[in-house]
């Protein structure tokens, strides 16, 4: 990762964005992947809240990192990632009461996303404060990314509306409803893999001919 | 009659890795190998109907009586990897046969948001105790049915010519939107 490329907190970040990005290529954090993004609001409001989440736990993480013992150091951080998911529902109950009810139990489900303590484990426990905050910014923004992406998909097919928005008229197109459906998720989500995939592999490919 | 309908609810209807997703990382991890797909969903649901004996007491007794509810995320995580350790040490001592059979994937529940998920649901649904056991039960039965059911199609799609971009998660999502889509066939099951 970060050592064999010099020291560049912007790379930390960069690398969360395409590189790294949390749901295509690391396939982590599928649940609220699949389970929110049946609409861009809702996809944005997950990633935000994962992004505070994910932020604090790793600014908490590489700073307490050389006083946790090593044997408890996963239990350790459950308990950082379980208080700062409770912050951040008590905060979407108190300011935006549709949201936090829109989410449902999928805020406090935040506490089990592997990214969280993926990023716990892979990253701020082995480095200091500030380029776990670029990391975290990094994955985060990717994150809330991949999310808006796969509720813009599902929104614009399955309701024929953006940012809830009637944007085309029932009589032009006949919404699917099976994209707002579970199955829709999956059916979006395993595509969206395979478009990643593909132009990545292009990308490869083209790096490999120079 | 309220247990039978919460047993289909949860298992058949409400399949949690298929209508909540929940349970995905592991659905998609082991899910390679019948053989492994159908250890990992024993694990899971003894795991489950553990977890809601376990969780209901103490929301009911603790939390919500001393008035600390704001706590419960805490308290669940808590709870769920003490209890997935203790279940760990238990059957290395008492069975080394199970253990080598379930051992690997006794740490990897912890992890499982399906567990979690359970017991939020539990409590947002306000289920009493003996409703809570059956609701975990049950939803272990459907992770169980889902990821054995997924473990025999992917047994079947290594020999099928998949595109490039498509082959591993990608396929597998594809063919878990499927079994959702066949799943809702089930919904007409409970009327009313």
């Amino acid at each position: 990762m970060a050592e064999n490329n010099g020291y560049s907190l912007w790379y930390e970040f960069k690398k969360g964005l395409w590189q790294d990005i949390p749901p295509f290529r690391l396939v982590l954090g599928t649940c609220p992947t699949l389970a929110v993004t049946n609409s861009v609001i809702n996809g944005f409001a997950m990633g935000m809240a994962t992004l505070f989440v994910l932020l604090g736990s790793n600014i908490i993480i590489s700073a307490i990192r050389k006083y946790v013992a090593p044997q408890v150091r996963i239990a350790a951080y459950v308990v950082i990632i379980a208080l700062l998911v409770t912050v951040a529902d008590m905060f979407l109950a108190a300011f935006f009461p549709p949201v936090s009810k829109a989410l449902g139990p999928y805020v406090p489900l935040i506490v089990v996303n592997c990214i969280i303590l993926g990023r716990a484990e892979a990253y701020a426990q082995k480095n200091p404060v500030v380029p776990s905050i670029m990391d975290a910014l990094g994955i985060g923004i990717g994150f809330t990314m991949s999310l808006m992406v796969m509720g813009f998909i599902r929104e614009i097919l399955g309701f024929g509306s953006l940012f809830n928005i009637k944007l085309i008229p029932p009589s032009l197109f006949e919404p699917w409803i099976v994209m707002i459906l579970p199955a829709g998720a999956f059916l979006v989500f395993g595509t969206l893999i395979a478009v990643v995939n593909y132009i990545s592999s292009r990308k490869s490919a083209a790096s490999d001919k120079a | 009659m309220k247990l039978i309908m919460i047993f289909i609810s949860a298992s058949l209807i409400n399949n949690f890795v298929l209508t909540y997703f929940l349970g995905i990382c592991p659905f998609v991890g082991v899910s390679n190998k019948t053989e492994n797909a159908l250890n990992m969903g024993l694990a899971t649901t003894f795991v489950m109907t553990l977890t809601a004996a376990v969780t209901w007491p103490v929301y009911t007794y603790i939390l919500v009586k001393y008035n600390v509810a704001f706590l419960q995320y805490v308290a669940f995580i808590i709870l769920i990897a003490a209890l997935v350790q203790l279940v760990e040490m238990y059957i290395r001592k008492s069975s080394p046969a199970l253990y080598r059979a379930l051992g690997i994937y006794l740490p990897l529940i912890t992890t499982n948001c399906a567990v979690l998920g359970l017991a939020l649901f539990m409590v947002l649904r306000s289920y009493s105790y003996i409703e809570s056991i059956i609701f975990g039960f049950a939803t272990g039965v459907g992770f169980t049915l889902a990821i054995l059911m997924m473990s025999g199609i992917r047994e079947e799609l290594e020999f099928a010519d998949i595109p490039k971009p498509f082959q591993g998660i990608s396929i597998t999502l594809i063919v878990a939107g499927m079994m959702a889509l066949a799943f809702m066939g089930f919904a007409g099951l409970i009327r009313g």
